[in-house]
């Protein structure tokens, strides 16, 4: 018999002191190369990260700004597969327990198939998913399957989800909810209209998700903005900003380290 | 059992569904309602009726094929002559209700993608004739073989973007379009050109459709006195065959035949025959029948055809293809061309080379046929814009 232990994304929210944020970074499996993924993982975890989302490239994603298209053309060209991804989990997991939540789009899980598939990132250590693609209206293609496998199934909310809508995903997640501070695809938005556009809606996400912790993302390119956007909820998701670091810096001698100075800066300023 | 799909949650079967990122789910939600307001709304019915008759030109014509009845020697051939519909080709029909919808949405622009051009110059069309802001997407491929669209749509007062990802084609093309949907939802509407995407459109599209296939219906009663026998049509996303399928779907007798782009073959990788070699998978915001690899990624098509060349299909013809209410077959680039070739000589009408993949089919269907049984080809469209194409196949 085994007990279900207290997950590894809960405990991260719970270890939260009141005045720092939670950091989430986004960043495609398999790019800027196969080998250098998880010690991008380990390296952001030592600069700051405390959540990682971790990419499963797909040909067509449709939620992406052009950052994240080429990453993931990038990550096919350099021959990502699924099994490759459950492989860096796995090797992330022997000296980590930070928090990965896999993140992408339905078809290439469809493909896997839904119970292969959560079942094998949960045994390879995987905590949730992020199915952009995948809103409620279909979330009973995966629900029961992540469910059974103990991963965390975070949906997203958006500045034109109504109150009723904000109240559904709640009730739907678990770990915690994704909030799209601005319409338009992943990377699309300076910093300074982020964060006027963004207050209202926070407001209205502190009313009608009240279950999990929150955090936002979508257009945040450094720590000012993260620190800004983020003052009403647990924390803040970088993707399309850190992909860029990479893209600036690879490969470069020392790409990494540069790499690792924009996290660390990310957060701590 | 009288066929009733899609449900409410827009399934056909098991296909179709809303696979949409969060932000378009509301706009997913409004143009459900006002698409339901619409179908109670005698004004608004009337409006998109006077337009197909006075601007479209409805009803088009059921010409009977009489030198190609006689070439195959068997059952006679009919052909529904979409290709007569302003702008060309059936595409109007659809872009013009769901303008219409857009409208009373108090919406102000229009995007759209397009694969052969025809259903960009549609939108363009309605645009221009209501006045609306018009952005097309086409893929870079496309806007190269199919040139003579984009200088229609240009000179209609559409600004068309160039897709240079991917494949450069009109997978590509709805890509962009849905990425500028995210970003401008709340001022922009988006008309998809074919049954597919996230529902309402798969049930929406075929409904400003099935005009094609009541006014066959009735013209056949007129010329034979009776049903048809076979329905032919060709298959991208399927919009034209949903069509002229849909108000005989419920009559047993009547024989229903889809036409995908084999490209090179459906045993080569030069292919766009989703239904004979794909499997079920989510594309562009529903579940249907998908050209994709073992990891889930989406395969580049392949058809001389641009309107055919889409790895995807829509849901209800993957539900049509399963539950074998409609058989679906596949033609090669080649058979498609030689269609052009022959419809043009035998019958003074020069056909989409879509359209001539629907045609080609008649030589493996007509020997089977006997000499009371009676075909209708659904023409959708014309080949004017595919005539550098054509021109070069026949050098």
């Amino acid at each position: 018999m085994i007990t279900k232990q207290k997950s590894r994304v809960d405990a991260c929210f719970e270890r939260r002191s009141e005045d720092s944020k939670i950091m989430s970074l986004f960043i495609t499996a398999g790019y800027p190369d196969l080998e250098s993924t998880v010690d991008l993982i380990l390296g952001f975890e030592k600069n700051g990260a405390d959540i990682i989302e971790l990419g499963m490239p797909f040909s067509d994603p449709l939620a992406d700004g052009p950052t994240i298209q080429y990453a993931s053309n990038v990550a096919i060209a350099n021959g990502i597969t699924m099994k490759k991804i459950f492989q860096m989990v796995k090797e992330v997991r022997k000296s980590s327990q930070i928090p990965i939540i896999l993140m992408g789009y339905i078809n290439p899980v469809l493909r896997y198939g839904i119970d292969e598939f959560c079942r094998e990132a949960a045994e390879c250590g995987a905590d949730g998913l992020i199915l952009p693609d995948s809103p409620p209206e279909e979330s009973s293609l995966i629900a029961d399957a992540a469910k059974n496998n103990n991963l965390d199934m975070i949906y997203l909310v958006a500045p034109n989800s109504t109150d009723a809508r904000m109240k559904k995903v709640d009730e739907l997640s678990s770990g915690f909810v994704y909030c799209v501070s601005v319409t338009g695809v992943t990377g699309a938005r300076q910093g300074e209209e982020v964060a006027r556009s963004v207050e209202r809606f926070i407001g209205r996400v502190n009313q009608n998700v009240t279950k999990n912790p929150k955090l936002v993302g979508f257009g945040i390119k450094n720590h000012d903005d993260a620190f800004i956007i983020s003052k009403q909820v647990d924390g803040f998701i970088v993707g399309s900003a850190l992909i860029d670091a990479i893209r600036k810096n690879y490969p470069n001698n020392g790409w990494m380290d540069n790499v690792f100075s924009f996290v660390k800066e990310l957060k701590h300023g | 059992m009288k066929y009733t799909a899609p449900t409410k949650q827009g399934y056909f079967g098991k296909y179709g569904g809303k696979f949409v990122p969060e932000i378009l789910i509301p706009a997913l939600e409004e143009l459900e309602i006002a698409y339901e307001e619409s179908l109670n709304d005698p004004i608004f019915q009337k409006e998109y009726h006077d337009l197909l008759e006075e601007y479209v030109g409805r009803p088009t014509k059921l010409t009977f094929a009489n030198r190609l009845t006689d070439h195959y020697g068997r059952g006679k051939i009919y052909f529904k002559r979409e290709d007569l519909c302003h702008t060309g080709a059936h595409k109007i029909n659809n872009a013009i209700g769901q303008l219409l919808l857009a409208r009373n949405m108090g919406k102000t622009r229009i995007i759209a993608e397009t694969g052969a051009g025809q259903h960009g110059v549609a939108t363009a069309t309605a645009c221009a004739k209501f006045g609306f802001e018009c952005v097309i997407y086409m893929g870079a491929e496309d806007m190269e073989r199919q040139k003579l669209n984009v200088d229609r749509m240009k000179l209609l007062g559409a600004e068309v973007r160039s897709v240079t990802s991917g494949s450069q084609t009109l997978k590509d093309a709805t890509n962009e379009a849905i990425r500028d949907w995210v970003t401008n939802v709340e001022n922009t509407f988006y008309i998809i050109g074919s049954v597919v995407g996230p529902h309402p459109y798969p049930l929406m599209t075929r409904n400003f459709h099935t005009v094609i296939g009541e006014e066959t219906k009735e013209q056949l009663r007129h010329a034979e006195g009776r049903l048809p026998d076979y329905l032919v049509a060709c298959v991208g996303g399927g919009s034209n065959a949903i069509g002229f399928f849909y108000p005989f779907i419920d009559d047993e007798d009547v024989k229903m035949i889809g036409i995908e782009a084999a490209g090179l073959g459906a045993d080569t990788d030069q292919t766009a025959a989703t239904l004979t070699i794909g499997s079920p998978g989510v594309l562009h915001g529903s579940l249907s029948y998908l050209l994709h690899d073992s990891e889930g990624q989406v395969q580049l098509a392949h058809s001389i055809s641009a309107g055919l060349d889409y790895p995807g299909i829509g849901p209800e013809h993957s539900h049509l293809h399963d539950t074998k209410r409609v058989h679906y077959f596949g033609i090669t680039d080649q058979q498609a061309m030689d269609a052009v070739k022959l419809t043009s000589e035998m019958e003074g009408i020069i056909p989409a080379i879509e359209t001539a993949h629907a045609m080609a089919y008649l030589e493996k269907l007509m020997p089977l046929t006997q000499k009371d049984e009676v075909v209708v080809v659904n023409c959708s469209g014309r080949g004017d814009k595919d005539m550098k194409t054509i021109s070069e196949w026949f050098s």
